[in-house]
């Protein structure tokens, strides 16, 4: 019998795995290949920026919606990944020059911290793992210290003041308040803002959205995943089970702030500027929203709840730039209030099976123990029947 | 015999109430100790210092002759310790096989877990314990949906799973129905044949179905008495604290 009941499963997730391949190609191909020829350059500029941001969102839901650790301070590693890029980018210049906003405050000589992003190999390898690192060391010192709930988030959002006065504070090295700007410089001689070099990040961030997507489906599908949800779930069961949780939080962390760095980097490109500001408080917190709209511990939520919030800011602040931030309010309001698991939470628990309900099919299991349904009921009548 | 757990004169106190107070205990390898006592006893303490939970404030355990003295509770777990908490705990968003197969990994260390698959070995555990339990016809419904009972024993399975060496069980019958009861009396039985066991019970009849070796009775953090159930149920001091007067 369960054996029986093991080989159904596998089918079943064998086709379902089938379906989410198909429905994840479609996407790409409309997303990468279609949109880009029929929608105007400076719109594509603007999708490419929230599937950016869809990226971060699925870092929080890594740590967030599947580890329970709810972090205020991704600020930080979306901007050491932005930054990261942005100076590379700003390197792209003759011989023996330094970029121009040096000048300003009478520095002659490149700062230390730019010799390396000379090379776009180790930029890019280094608006990865910078982050990662920054997030790794955070974690680390607080998750050793048994450091969690609230006081998690409150240390987090204390890290993102402490780098965002410090890059602030930084005019010497990084430009200060003014940050760094990205369009007008070049990268492989072409204009960083040119339609071809934009619709190329574009397209590289559609990628990599997928790319993550799938990492992070990998992270949460085995047993990795599980003990995820079982340290959010309850932490001190874990530990008497013999598991020592710091190292799977700091690990977990650690990729989400990685993810992040990606996000960050992507994000500026089709920004055309990175400044301080994307680590102000509010930004981080609206991550956080993105992935409670669509739904915690879901990652298509994550995904999801971006592009919706996002594309709802954009329309509604284009046609009624006044109403938006009561909008953003009620919004948030009437997820934590009528819908606590999100849009996919919701349609997976209930959309799903009014809908097949609505269309005649049977509904799937969802009230146990109801006798019909009982396992245990099921077992005796099949021994019954096969007597 | 050799003695799986020895406890020398442990005090916990907790500014400066002593929840243990220059407590002895040894029990042998192999032993099913039944231990109880009367709420605030200590019991639950007890368990809280032999899993590394909480540090003893004097005194020392020895857990098959080594002091587990901070020893972070990761570390004495996988030195063969497994527990059961008094309310059940299990993880209610995986499913009752998930449950089981996360504890009967082999190697807890985080790249094995990423990288690793259930091998044969520990897949055949968990079909093994699930039948234990009773529950292989639920193993694909999530936890949650299970009653207090089956939570019970599931939580119990995982403690086996862990193949730890002693198995400390709080109250596994608390809040049971008869029924349940006896089944949970009966697989404790079972699994007494193959590790040292000590299950804290409050429930009398509980205590008397799988109390076949000695009973330990603590009051006010220390030992008040030691033996047989009948002995113990007995003697005086239990009668005192029990229904809190002496019997002429
Ligand atoms: N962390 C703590 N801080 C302060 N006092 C504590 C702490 N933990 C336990 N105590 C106290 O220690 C005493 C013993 O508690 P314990 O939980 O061990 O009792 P118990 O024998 O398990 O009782 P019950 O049968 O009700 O479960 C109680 O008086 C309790 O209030
Ligand atoms: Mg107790």
């Amino acid at each position: 019998m369960s054996n029986k009941t093991g080989v159904q499963i596998k089918k079943k997730k064998q086709r379902n795995k089938i379906i989410e391949l198909g429905i994840i190609t479609t996407l790409v191909i409309i997303m990468a290949i279609i949109l880009p020829s029929i929608i105007p350059a400076f719109r594509l500029r603007l999708i490419g920026r929230f599937l950016s941001l869809a990226i971060v969102a699925l870092g929080i839901d890594l740590i967030w919606g599947y580890t329970g650790l709810l972090s205020l301070g991704h600020g930080i590693f979306f901007a050491l990944g932005g930054y990261a890029l942005a100076m590379h980018l700003n390197l792209q210049i003759p011989e023996g020059q330094i970029p121009d906003f040096f000048n300003l405050y009478g520095v002659k000589e490149l700062p230390w911290v730019w010799q390396p992003f000379y090379s776009l190999p180790i930029t890019i390898l280094a608006l990865v793992i910078v982050p990662g690192i920054a997030a790794g060391l955070i974690g680390y010192l607080v998750f050793r210290n048994r450091i969690k709930g609230v006081y998690f988030s409150i240390l987090t959002q204390a890290a993102l003041l402490v780098f965002y006065n410090f890059f602030n504070g930084q005019q010497k090295i990084i430009n200060g308040t003014n940050g760094l700007k990205t369009d007008s410089s070049r990268i492989f001689d072409l204009v960083v803002s040119s339609a071809g070099v934009q619709r190329t990040f574009y397209i590289i961030t559609v990628i990599s959205l997928v790319l993550i997507y799938l990492l992070c489906r990998w992270l949460t599908s085995g047993r990795f995943g599980r003990l995820l949800i079982a340290i959010r779930d309850d932490e001190t069961r874990v530990r008497f089970s013999g598991y020592d949780p710091t190292g799977y939080k700091v690990l977990v962390f650690a990729i989400s702030g990685a993810i992040a760095g990606i996000a960050g980097a992507l994000y500026t490109v089709q920004t055309g500027i990175i400044t301080p500001s994307i680590m102000e408080v509010a930004f981080s917190i609206e991550m956080v929203i993105w992935v409670a709209v669509g739904g915690r511990g879901t990652l298509i939520g994550a995904i999801l709840g971006t592009m919706l919030v996002r594309l709802g800011q954009t329309f509604l602040s284009e046609s009624f730039p006044e109403i938006w931030l009561f909008f953003q309010g009620a919004l948030f309001l009437i997820v934590v209030t009528v819908l606590p698991d999100g849009i996919v939470g919701w349609w997976t628990s209930y959309g799903w099976d009014k809908l097949r309900s609505l269309l005649g099919l049977k509904p799937s299991l969802i009230t146990y123990p109801s006798l019909v349904e009982d396992p245990d009921v099921q077992q005796e009548r099949k021994e019954m029947s096969e007597q | 015999m050799s003695k799986i757990l020895e406890i020398e004169d442990l005090t916990v106190s907790f500014d400066g109430f002593k929840a243990l107070n220059n407590l002895n205990f040894s029990m042998n390898a192999g032993e099913l100790r039944v231990i109880i006592g009367p709420n605030g006893a200590g019991k639950t303490t007890f368990l809280d210092v032999i899993t590394g939970k909480v540090q003893p404030t004097k005194g020392r355990v020895l857990f098959k002759g080594r002091n587990i003295k901070k020893i972070p509770e990761f570390k004495i777990a996988r030195m063969g310790i497994g527990r059961k908490f008094q309310t059940p705990r299990v993880y209610l968003n995986l499913t009752v096989r998930d449950n089981l197969d996360l504890v009967s990994n082999q190697n807890k260390n985080v790249l094995s877990t990423l990288f690793g698959r259930a091998n044969n070995n520990e897949t055949r555990t968990v079909g093994g314990l699930l039948e234990t339990i009773g529950l292989d016809t639920k193993a694909n419904l999530s936890a949650s949906l299970l009653s207090h009972g089956e939570k019970q024993r599931l939580e119990i399975g995982m403690l086996v799973a862990q193949s730890p060496d002693l198995l400390l069980v709080d109250e596994p019958a608390a809040g049971l129905t008869d029924e349940e009861t006896e089944n949970v009396g009966a697989l404790l039985l079972s699994l007494a044949q193959s590790h040292s066991i000590i299950a804290i019970e409050h429930d009398m009849e509980f205590v008397r179905q799988i109390a076949n070796d000695k009973v330990t009775v603590l009051h006010q953090g220390a030992l008040l008495c030691e033996g047989k159930m009948d002995e113990v149920q007995n003697d005086p001091r239990v009668i005192e604290v029990y229904l809190g007067e002496t019997p002429d």
